[in-house]
């Protein structure tokens, strides 16, 4: 598939649009309170360096990129696990929290 | 038994077993049920006393005339980093584990706990593990986990089972010790790396004519052409020497024995006249040398306690409830000075003629100062941590002394620093039962009312202070004596210590014992006939190794001769022999001008004037 | 077998009477446990007699014995062995040792009858004499350090043996504070020994000794001395011994007179191989300190108002004679007076406290008087004790003394003009308290209806008394003497129950025939001198002193002898002037009060200091540095917000941060 696409798409395509979804991530991580919406964001910026991660297989020709990518997914899909869990739980309790008030670790 | 014991040691890992045992013992406890406490004690102790039977066993089957290790064992446990699980006992350690053995299944028979007995019973176990485990390791790696595992279970008792300031000080024992071994770790993995790279670089010009043999050989067997056989077995020869020169290892007799070749043939070198001094020896090594035992010092003199750093100690001794006491006393403060013979003195012989008259100074300052501040303690047991800070700088003084009668007492009073205070402890543990109080002016006139307990306590204090006749004397003798051959004034100074020791000991008596009794000091009762019987072993043993020290002298003698003879083969040390140096009379004198100085070794000093 | 061969048992019986009576003591009881003692210590006498009559069977040359019993301290090339040295010096020491030991073990249990650890005493008394005859047969330095330790120990234990007293309790912990001292000095003698000869056995140091270089010789002297001060009581380290009166009566005469405070004397006299090889100011300054140690305890006697503290001072002064004898190179008459002053000081000693008794544990002399009328026999034997000590012909201290002084004379008359002041002042003070006590008009009325105290009781009820006595015997108080004033006695003095009064008859014949082993002018009468002559041969000092000048020496020390007694009889008994007894004297020239104040005072501060210094910089850096780690902890803490948006734009800025770092070292 990506010989077909390869063809009119440089791999600078790639790393553009994932420096735009990281960067997307990160503004939304740092302006957004609400925790799901944060949360996605996290996964955005995750997604981001994956497809940069893919490209930079690509272009140099390395199979290790590749196989980051695996890792990088059953991560992403455990921590997606643990932290809606975290998140689903504490909406429940308090529907209307923000990350703001979420700071129970204080120092 | 001598029967059993013949045959037991090639069949029976009696060392290893030794270490297990207690730990599955913890492990049993953990799977008993709570509603069925009263088997906790009982099973503690059966654990317990089975390791004791195991250690007094092995000092049953024990060689004398061996002055290597004995009931070796070694297993692979971490093959790439060559970490192995390499046990063996000899004469030094001996005794210490068989204290350790014994001391146990009597701290257990002496105190229950006043709650939670699961954890207490437990931990004790584990501690018995990790105390016997230290003394028998033979591989840095593992006696530094050892080493540092013990604290954990010293650390919930004293944070769990203590009096009043318990978490204060356990805390304060827990960092003061971990901060102390903190560099050790460091100083054993860069000693190991050290060792392999030196292996490597000295196995270099065999690797070259190896390889080139190697080819020639090759190319002339490709050829068909015949080899002759002294080249194949050169090639054999070879390849053994290089054999796992790159293999890292953290075996101590491998380390130590390999830095005594290359320290013996450069001493050998300076004695021929062809190298000037030791700073001309490899400077990375002897440097290097110098830092790695400053580092292992540091963690030993910690747990010594050698002053100024031995404030965690009287804290830990005040809060700690009596089984700590009399295990930390009895046998955790021995893992240091244990560790300047073992790893002091045996891995660097350079180092530690070097540094001797520091840390002989060391002890010397702790053995009047420890007794100074001991005088004026308002807490018994206060009193009596302080001493053991004294009674410790003898050890350390003897061990740098680095004479056969200096190194054997010092081993010989540690086991008798065991005894004695252990027995101490659980002296005060007694007191504490009956007053409730540790404080010196809240008792007095106790001998009214209980007289066994004060003739028993009168019995162990003498033998604290060093009375002839009694075990405490034979080993401070021992090591005076031998200091005497070479840090002569530093034995002087600290013989002055006995007269201190007789000082805050009979005064504590005196308040505690002696005076008018008050009533409450007349409802005191008596000993018990069970706290008499399980102090009776230890009663026993303070009067006949006082009386007959010879089986424990001539068993702990081979190891002190060869680790001696170990160190004047490395160093320019040269143990005085005063039998058939006799009457020179250089003694005395050589050392007139040697009163002040501490900068340079008087140990290697007196060597150069033999 | 050879009798010699019965050496271990001389040691070995009192030891298996201690460890009946630790076992069995209080089983025993009263008085088959102080029978037992007893017993014990006959046998004990008996051994020894076979023994010296075993020596006695060997040419002179041949009287060394040596018998091992196992090895002690096997180490390194060294070897200390447990076994016996079985010389004329040891056997003579054993020998009035075990002698007068039994008479005063006899003595103990008719005095401490009704005592409530009466078992105990002895169970102590034994264990004293087993480490007293180990001092003197053991055949190493280091056997005789066991027994000079455990003399020490027991002398502690007996010391403060009524322990609810706290004066008594800290005498007996003084004591061995200060005797350990002078061990101090023992010990490093023993490492010179072992580091230069390789061996502390008493066969190879006395043997090795002429080889020894002076300079190690010298040290192991003075180090043996510095031993010798402490044990036998000399300046500056007698303070213990007056303090030790407060142990029961018949302690002080075993131990404080007759055996232990000598065995510096012995120890000395055992080492005069090396203290002839020593530096040749060794001797002299032990002829000194020994002789002014002599005159200041004699003048602090002669203020005494306690009966015990009065022989205690005057022991003090008679080791002082001792040890000017040896410092002078006399060594059989060293010895020679320690045997005659055993004999005389535990008879003085066990006559106070026969007196004691009677007066129901009254010891002060001020309230005494006349007393010869209710005690005879007592009273008799006191006297005995008295003439001996004084110097009068023929009673054994005549003898004794006398010799010293003839070889102070030869040495150096200044020391024999001060020993002849002390002669004098002894005279005198033991005129004194013989008048005080037995003399003179009773100082004590007697109740009219008062009911027979008995011992025992006499201890709980008389703790007034006590007490009082003991505040004498402190004399850390200046001023606590007690004006002379009417005593009242519940009941009559009474003389004391034979098996106290039987020890007192023999030691007074022994005290009065005892100068008969070694009798002045012609050498054919020197028996202990012949006895004695293996074990100190050729370093004996060699008088060349005409007969006329020994004659007059001898009339002009029994003369100054009769000037002490008469002055005493005229200010005690015709009361021709009012006694002259400075209140300096009495308290010892203040010597113990200001050891005392100083001990009390900046050596208190100082060890105080030092743990204040401990808690507060030694152990104040520790906590400092956690205290450091704390606050630093504590000022970071601020950062962790817990606001994740914070931990983001922190994550990111960092990431930013670390571009930028990138993108620059890419750029330039």
């Amino acid at each position: 598939m990506l010989n077909v696409l390869a063809a009119g798409v440089e791999p600078s395509w790639y790393l553009v649009l994932s420096s735009a979804l990281f960067a997307i991530g990160a503004v939304g991580l740092l302006i957004r309170r609400n925790p799901l919406v944060m949360f996605m964001c996290v996964e955005l910026m995750l997604n981001a360096v994956t497809l940069s991660f893919v490209t930079f297989s690509r272009m140099l020709d390395d199979i290790g990129g590749q196989a980051v990518v695996v890792f990088v997914l059953v991560v992403a899909a455990a921590e997606v696990v643990v932290g809606l869990g975290i998140i689903v739980a504490i909406l429940r309790r308090r529907p209307d929290a923000t990350a703001d008030d979420l700071a129970l670790l204080k120092g | 038994m001598m029967l059993a014991a013949a045959s037991a040691p090639a069949s029976f890992p009696l060392l290893t077993a030794a270490i297990l045992v207690p730990l599955a013992g913890a492990l049993v406890l953990a799977l008993i049920p709570s509603r069925r406490a009263e088997l906790l004690r009982p099973t503690a102790l059966l654990f317990s006393a089975t390791t004791g039977a195991f250690t007094l066993w092995m000092l049953a089957a024990f060689d004398r005339h061996d002055a290597g290790f004995q009931f070796e064992s070694t297993h692979t446990w971490v093959d790439d980093f060559g970490i192995q699980w390499h046990v063996g006992v000899d004469g030094i350690s001996l005794f210490l584990i068989v204290l350790t053995g014994v001391l146990f299944p009597l701290t257990f028979l002496a105190v229950s706990p006043k709650h939670d007995p699961k954890p207490y019973h437990a931990w004790l176990l584990m501690l018995q593990a990790g105390c016997i485990g230290a003394f028998a390791a033979l591989d840095l790696f593992l006696f530094f986990i050892f080493f540092e595992i013990v604290l954990v279970p010293m650390y919930f008792l004293i944070g769990g089972w203590g009096y009043g300031q318990r978490v204060y000080a356990a805390l304060k024992f827990f960092l003061y010790t971990m901060f102390g071994s903190a560099l050790m770790l460091v100083g054993i993995v860069s000693l190991a790396f050290i060792h392999r790279d030196d292996a490597m670089e000295r196995a270099t010009p065999a690797q070259e004519e190896l390889t080139a043999l190697q080819e020639s050989v090759d190319v002339r067997e490709s050829s068909g052409v015949d080899v002759p056989q002294e080249e194949l077995d050169r090639l054999d020869e070879l390849r053994a020497q290089v054999e796992g020169a790159d293999q890292l290892t953290f075996d101590l007799v491998d380390i130590a024995e390999g830095r005594a070749d290359v320290l013996a043939q450069e001493q050998e070198a300076i004695e021929a006249g062809d190298m000037d001094a030791r700073d001309s020896w490899n400077p990375l090594d002897w440097e290097a040398a110098k830092w790695i035992f400053l580092a292992l010092a540091l963690a030993f003199a910690v747990k010594v306690p050698l002053f100024p750093l031995h404030t965690w100690l009287p804290d830990a001794h005040t809060q700690a409830p009596t089984a700590g006491s009399v295990i930390l006393a009895g046998v955790m403060l021995k893992l240091g000075t244990y560790g300047f013979v073992r790893f002091g003195l045996y891995l660097f012989p350079d180092a530690s003629a070097f540094f001797a008259p520091v840390i002989a100074t060391l002890g010397v300052i702790g053995i009047l100062y420890g007794a100074v501040v001991a005088t004026m303690q308002r807490d018994i047991k206060r009193l009596v941590a302080y001493s053991s800070v004294a009674h410790l700088g003898f050890i350390a003084l003897g061990t740098f002394a680095m004479t056969t009668q200096g190194i054997g007492g010092g081993v010989l009073q540690m086991v008798n620093h065991g005894i004695s205070t252990g027995a101490l402890f659980l002296l005060l543990g007694m007191i504490y039962e009956r007053r409730h109080t540790y404080e010196i002016s809240a008792m007095s006139g106790l001998q009214k009312a209980a007289p066994v307990l004060a003739g028993v306590f009168t019995l162990v204090m003498l033998s604290s202070i060093g009375l002839p006749g009694l075990n405490g004397f034979i080993g401070e003798f021992l090591v005076l004596a031998g200091a005497y051959l070479t840090l002569k004034w530093w034995a002087v100074v600290a013989a002055a210590g006995v007269i201190l020791a007789a000082l805050y000991l009979l005064w504590a008596y005196q308040r505690v014992f002696h005076g008018t009794p008050t009533d409450d000091d007349l409802a005191t009762p008596d000993m018990r006939a069970g706290e008499l019987a399980y102090m009776a072993p230890l009663l026993a043993l303070i009067v006949f190794l006082g009386v007959y020290p010879k089986p424990v002298l001539e068993r702990i003698e081979p190891a002190i001769a060869s680790l001696v003879e170990h160190i004047e083969s490395t160093t320019d040390f040269v143990e005085p022999d005063a039998a058939t140096s006799g009457f020179s009379g250089e003694l005395v004198d050589s050392h007139a001008g040697d009163e002040g100085g501490t900068d340079h070794g008087a140990a290697t000093d007196h060597g150069e004037g033999e | 077998m050879e009798l010699l061969d019965l050496v271990w048992l001389i040691p070995a019986l009192p030891l298996a009477g201690f460890l009946l009576l630790v076992v069995l003591g209080r089983r025993l009881g009263e008085p088959g446990a102080g029978w037992l003692a007893t017993a014990m210590m006959a046998g004990s006498f008996g051994a020894t007699v076979l023994v010296f009559a075993g020596l006695l069977d060997r040419p002179e040359e041949e009287r060394v014995f040596g018998q091992t019993l196992f090895e002690w301290l096997p180490i390194g090339g060294w070897q200390v062995d447990v076994g016996f040295y079985v010389d004329p010096l040891a056997v003579a020491m054993a020998l009035f040792i075990t002698g007068v030991g039994t008479l005063i073990h006899l003595y103990s249990v008719g005095y401490m009858h009704g005592d409530e650890n009466y078992s105990k005493f002895f169970l102590y008394l034994n264990l004293f004499a087993f480490s007293m005859l180990m001092l003197v047969l053991g055949d190493n330095l280091l056997l005789t350090f066991l027994g000079w330790e455990g003399v020490g120990a027991c002398s502690y234990f007996l010391i403060s043996f009524w322990f609810t007293d706290p004066e008594k309790a800290s005498a007996g912990k003084k004591a061995f504070v200060t005797n350990r001292i002078g061990d101090w000095g023992f010990m490093v003698a023993m490492f010179a020994c072992f580091a230069t000869l390789g061996s502390i056995s008493y066969d190879e140091i006395l043997g090795g000794a002429g080889s020894l270089p002076e300079t190690t010789a010298t040290l192991i002297a003075a180090c043996l001395f510095v031993g010798a001060i402490g044990k036998s009581a000399q300046l500056p380290l007698y303070v213990w011994l007056p303090d030790a009166m407060a142990g029961p009566t018949p302690v002080s005469a075993l131990i404080h007179a007759a055996t232990m405070v000598t065995s510096g004397i012995y120890l000395l006299t055992r080492a005069n191989p090396i203290i002839a090889v020593a530096d040749s100011w060794i001797q002299p300054t032990i002829a000194w300190v020994g002789v002014i140690t002599a005159l200041f305890a004699a003048t602090i006697a002669v203020s005494q108002k306690d009966i015990k503290k009065v022989l205690a001072y005057s022991t003090v002064s008679q080791l002082g004679y001792m040890f000017l004898a040896v410092g002078v190179g006399a060594y059989v008459p060293a010895v020679f007076h320690m045997i005659t002053h055993a004999f005389f000081k535990a008879l003085l000693f066990l006559g106070s406290g026969s007196v004691i008794h009677g007066m129901h544990e009254e010891q002060d002399m001020t309230r005494m008087g006349g007393l010869r009328k209710y005690m005879p026999i007592t009273a008799a034997t006191f006297i005995v004790g008295w003439l001996a000590i004084a110097g009068v012909p023929p009673f054994s201290g005549f003898f004794s003394k006398d010799e010293i002084l003839l070889y102070a004379w030869d040495e150096n008359p200044a020391l024999w003009a001060v020993g002849l002041v002390t002669a004098l002042l002894t005279a005198f003070y033991m005129s004194r308290q013989v008048f005080m006590v037995f003399f003179g008009e009773e100082r004590f009325t007697v109740e009219a209806h008062g009911e027979h105290a008995e011992h025992g009781e006499a201890h709980e009820a008389d703790t007034a008394l006590d007490t009082e006595g003991s505040e004498a015997e402190a004399l850390e108080q200046p001023g606590t003497a007690h004006a002379p004033q009417h005593h009242v006695l519940h009941s009559p003095p009474h003389e004391s129950p034979w098996t106290m009064t039987l020890p007192l008859v023999a030691l007074a014949g022994l005290a009065m025939v005892g100068g008969a082993i070694q009798l002045p002018f012609t050498s054919d009468l020197h028996f202990l001198e012949d006895w004695l002559h293996p074990v100190i041969g050729d370093n004996e000092a060699h008088i060349d002193v005409a007969t006329g000048t020994k004659v007059g020496l001898a009339v002009v020390a029994v003369l100054a002898g009769l000037v002490g007694i008469a002055v005493a009889y005229a200010i005690y008994i015709r009361k021709v002037r009012r006694p002259v007894e400075p209140a300096i004297l009495e308290e010892g020239w203040r010597y113990d009060s200001t050891i005392t104040a100083f001990m009390g005072g900046p050596g208190r501060a100082g060890f105080e200091g030092l743990t204040t210094f401990d808690a507060k910089v030694v152990d104040g850096a520790v906590n400092g540095v956690a205290g450091l780690v704390r606050r630093s902890g504590g000022g970071l803490r601020g950062l962790q917000t817990g606001f994740v948006r914070n931990y983001a734009l922190g994550i990111a800025g960092g990431a930013v941060l670390l571009l930028a770092y990138f993108l620059a070292q890419v750029t330039f």
